[in-house]
């Protein structure tokens, strides 16, 4: 039995840490939420020439033929650096749907150019507020023309193209379809929110193209796989942004002074701090178990990978709402990184779908599978 | 990144296998599944007889205290075949608990410091079950801080060497049916706190020994007090250099941590087995919005605990030591079983106040509920696990002591002084 990467894989991590430190301190998502720019294009043009967002592409699709442990270790840096790029919709999302349901045509079109930054995909889904559902999606295609209105979609304002979710006319089967972002009748409009480090985008098709993704009528369950499997790869951001959330109240209680001491030797902060790395320390096996799953293409990738979610969420949740804690008053200036980190690890918590909604898939998941992870 | 075997991992787990197969007591299979909370759940015959015969066995076939060497009467197996087979002897393990603080404590502290003709008197009898020990630490005034104890060791003045133990442990377990004690005793209140003690070991059938069971709060009585008038111990008994026990205690905790692997249980599957059979409004418990999501929470707690194990075994398995972020386990497991219990009566609605044969499975909900405060006080209390993180783990400052330098006689007590 061997629960652990590779002395390989840490040593490409240890790379894209080495990258980010460099081209991606806490200025650069800093920037990218005080400016106009929806991502930062240099810092994206980077990861792709590393290599980082071919890693778990096919050769033949123009990637690196690594395997997802590798892009489960990149993403746990990409995390920890707060990356302000659009990896999680371009590459767990929109390349896996390709890599899931796509034609030989379709992979060959679009997987290059997304493993090579030159295209940014977009994944939309839902359509306003309430829980993710199929009877929820209202969009629809006819003539291979879609209809409807998608917010928010994480990088949709700077995305080329979209897998959109709809249906073939008001009461057809639910499908995936590929729609060009360029083309016509596309119209964007970038949102506010609560985490400007990552943009987001209203979408609305009015008679755009849109080409078939995958089978007809399996819309849903291709989503469900492809949103399981950037669930594990998002958890592996999550563990990192927790882990440095830690990191940071951690260094900030070994040098900040209060009453005379370190703040860091009241035992309200050591504690406090204790629990931040045991919700850490479980999400991290947690993600383990996930990334195990998702790479053997194990039948217990629905279970591992609502499980790695529901715990990333809850560790990074967990550690930058009490980073702002023990950074006290500072905590709480826009000067500080602190509220980054917060602003990020409750807009991931929403990002692939709210964690009731994870923890109500686990259960039903575990239910079904009567797999109790004894 | 895999959970296969090596193919000399797969070969012991068939020999193990094939062994257990042939020798475990399976006529008390049915029982040990119904294992009641913190027992062995035997009743048809004497439980501590089945434990020691099981125990018996294993150790003449070379199955018992699997990573300890030969000549002190283990296995000589690798740190992961004993993993391995605790996997493989599964419900037959819960037949050890017995022999957990000897197996676990007391014999890597005798190994690690009594003389070499003492451990292979002393180990073998321990190993096989048939001499049981017990861990003569805590006192009424020294829990978590464990070197505030005041159990006192004075040389006898006979010039014999020996040394007269007077004093009081509290919370041992399974002292009524030990045959030997490890003990440690202030032999310098003068020095301070963690300076002036000493360890040794002790037959519990000494003169001047008196084991008191305490009535524990959930009404059961594992753990006793143990009251020393006067117990002579020779000197050759001692573990390590006179004021040196502190050290040697620390051995006896790490080994604790060492005990990797098998996995604290915070009571989940049988949670989830209770929600598929449990009905709300006539519908199973489990399609309910609000079961779902606390099931959610226990159950990435609970594999969130055994992934952990299994990151520690990986590691173990690599020849690495597993370190005291491994101090999570208890604290998760604790705290996540009370609060499981709470919930797994709020779902019996008013019934769920009776703790009889009617009660779901067997009562074992109410017993968690009443024993699981237990479980966040022993073996070093939640709020020292927190410690033992936030110093050992992410490096902050020990608290400030008022203590440290102090000749302990010298410190303020909350009670009278009994040295």
């Amino acid at each position: 039995m061997n629960l652990d990467f590779s002395d390989d894989q840490k040593a490409l991590q240890a790379q894209v840490r080495r990258f980010l430190a460099e081209k991606c301190p806490p200025a650069v998502p800093r920037a990218v939420a005080e400016g106009a720019a929806p991502y930062d294009r240099d810092l994206y043009r980077g990861l792709a020439e590393l290599g980082v967002l071919g890693l778990a592409i096919p050769e033949a699709y123009g990637g690196m033929g690594l395997s997802h442990l590798e892009l489960c270790l990149a993403a746990e840096e990409l995390g920890r650096a707060l990356a302000p790029a659009p990896v999680s919709s371009s590459i767990y999302l929109v390349a896996e749907a390709l890599l899931q349901a796509g034609s030989d045509r379709q992979k060959a079109a679009w997987l290059p150019r997304l493993a090579a930054g030159e295209a940014v995909g977009a994944f939309a889904l839902v359509e306003g507020p309430g829980r993710a559902a199929p009877g929820k999606v209202r969009a629809t295609v006819e003539g291979g023309r879609l209809t409807g209105t998608k917010w928010p979609v994480a990088d949709g304002d700077s995305a080329d193209i979209a897998v959109v979710a709809a249906r073939a006319g008001a009461a057809g089967p639910l499908s995936l379809y590929l729609v060009d972002l360029t083309g016509a009748g596309v119209a964007r409009e970038a949102l506010t929110t609560i985490d400007p480090t990552r943009s987001h985008a209203r979408l609305v098709f009015d008679g755009a193209a849109a080409e078939p993704l995958g089978e007809a009528g399996s819309g849903w369950e291709i989503a469900e796989q492809v949103l399981d499997r950037a669930a594990v790869l998002m958890a592996f951001e999550q563990l990192g942004g927790a882990d440095r959330a830690l990191e940071m109240a951690r260094d900030y209680a070994l040098e900040r002074m209060a009453f005379g001491r370190p703040i860091g030797s009241f035992q309200a902060i050591k504690h406090m701090l204790a629990d931040m790395y045991v919700s850490a320390a479980l999400a991290r096996s947690n993600g383990y178990y996930g990334a195990w799953a998702l790479a053997t293409g194990a039948a217990e990738l629905p279970v591992a990978a609502a499980t790695a979610r529901v715990s990333a969420t809850q560790a990074f949740q967990h550690c930058a709402r009490n980073n702002i804690q023990v950074h006290g008053g500072m905590g709480f200036t826009w000067a500080f990184d602190c509220h980054l980190f917060y602003r990020r690890a409750n807009a991931l918590a929403l990002a692939l779908g709210s964690q009731s909604s994870w923890e109500d898939k686990l259960i039903a998941r575990m239910s079904r599978a009567n797999t109790v992870a004894a | 990144m895999d959970f296969d075997d090596t193919p000399e991992e797969a070969a012991f787990r068939a020999r193990a296998r094939a062994w257990i197969d042939a020798n475990a007591p399976k006529h008390l299979e049915p029982e040990l599944k119904r294992a009641g909370f913190a027992s062995t759940g035997v009743q048809s015959e004497d439980p501590l007889a089945a434990s020691k015969a099981w125990q018996k066995k294993k150790a003449e076939a070379g199955w018992a205290c699997l990573h300890w060497p030969k000549e002190y009467g283990g296995g000589g197996y690798s740190p992961m075949e004993r993993v391995i087979w605790g996997q493989e002897e599964g419900v037959y393990g819960v037949l050890s608990s017995p022999f957990i603080i000897g197996h676990g404590m007391c014999g890597p502290t005798v190994m690690a410091w009594a003389a070499e003709d003492q451990k292979r008197r002393l180990l073998p009898p321990l190993a096989s079950g048939e001499e049981i020990w017990c861990q003569l630490f805590s006192e009424p005034a020294g829990g978590s801080d464990l070197a505030g104890l005041r159990t006192r060791a004075v040389r006898a003045e006979d010039g014999s060497g020996d040394w007269i133990i007077t004093g009081q442990k509290i919370w041992t377990s399974g002292a009524q049916r030990s045959q030997w004690g490890l003990l440690i005793a202030r032999t310098d209140p003068d020095a301070p706190k963690h300076k002036g003690l000493t360890m040794f070991f002790l037959s519990m059938s000494s003169p001047g020994v008196e084991v008191r069971p305490i009535k524990q709060a959930n009404g059961e009585s594992g753990f006793n007090e143990v009251f020393f008038d006067g117990v002579r111990i020779p000197d050759a008994q001692r573990l390590g250099a006179v004021g040196q026990g502190w050290e040697v205690s620390l051995t006896t905790l790490m080994n604790e941590r060492l005990s990797i692997g098998s996995g604290m249980s915070t009571g989940f599957p049988e949670l989830f087995r209770f929600c598929l059979e449990a009905e709300i409004d006539g519908e199973p418990a489990i399609n309910d919005a609000a079961v779902r999501s606390r099931l959610a929470q226990f159950a990435v707690r609970q594999s969130g605990l055994k992934y952990t194990g299994m990151r520690a075994i990986t590691a173990l398995s690599k020849g690495e030591i597993p370190g005291p972020e491994n101090s999570i386990g208890k604290l998760v497991a604790g705290s996540t079983m009370q609060e499981l219990a709470m919930f797994a009566l709020d779902l019996q609605g008013q019934a769920g106040v009776v703790q009889d044969a009617d009660s779901p499975h067997n009562a074992r909900f109410q017993a968690m509920l009443l024993r699981s405060p237990a479980t966040r006080i022993e073996g070093g209390s939640d709020e020292i696990l927190r410690n033992i993180i936030a110093e050992r783990v992410l490096g902050l400052p020990g608290d400030i002591r008022v203590d440290k330098n102090v000749p302990f006689k010298d410190i303020p007590t909350s009670g009278g002084r009994k040295t």
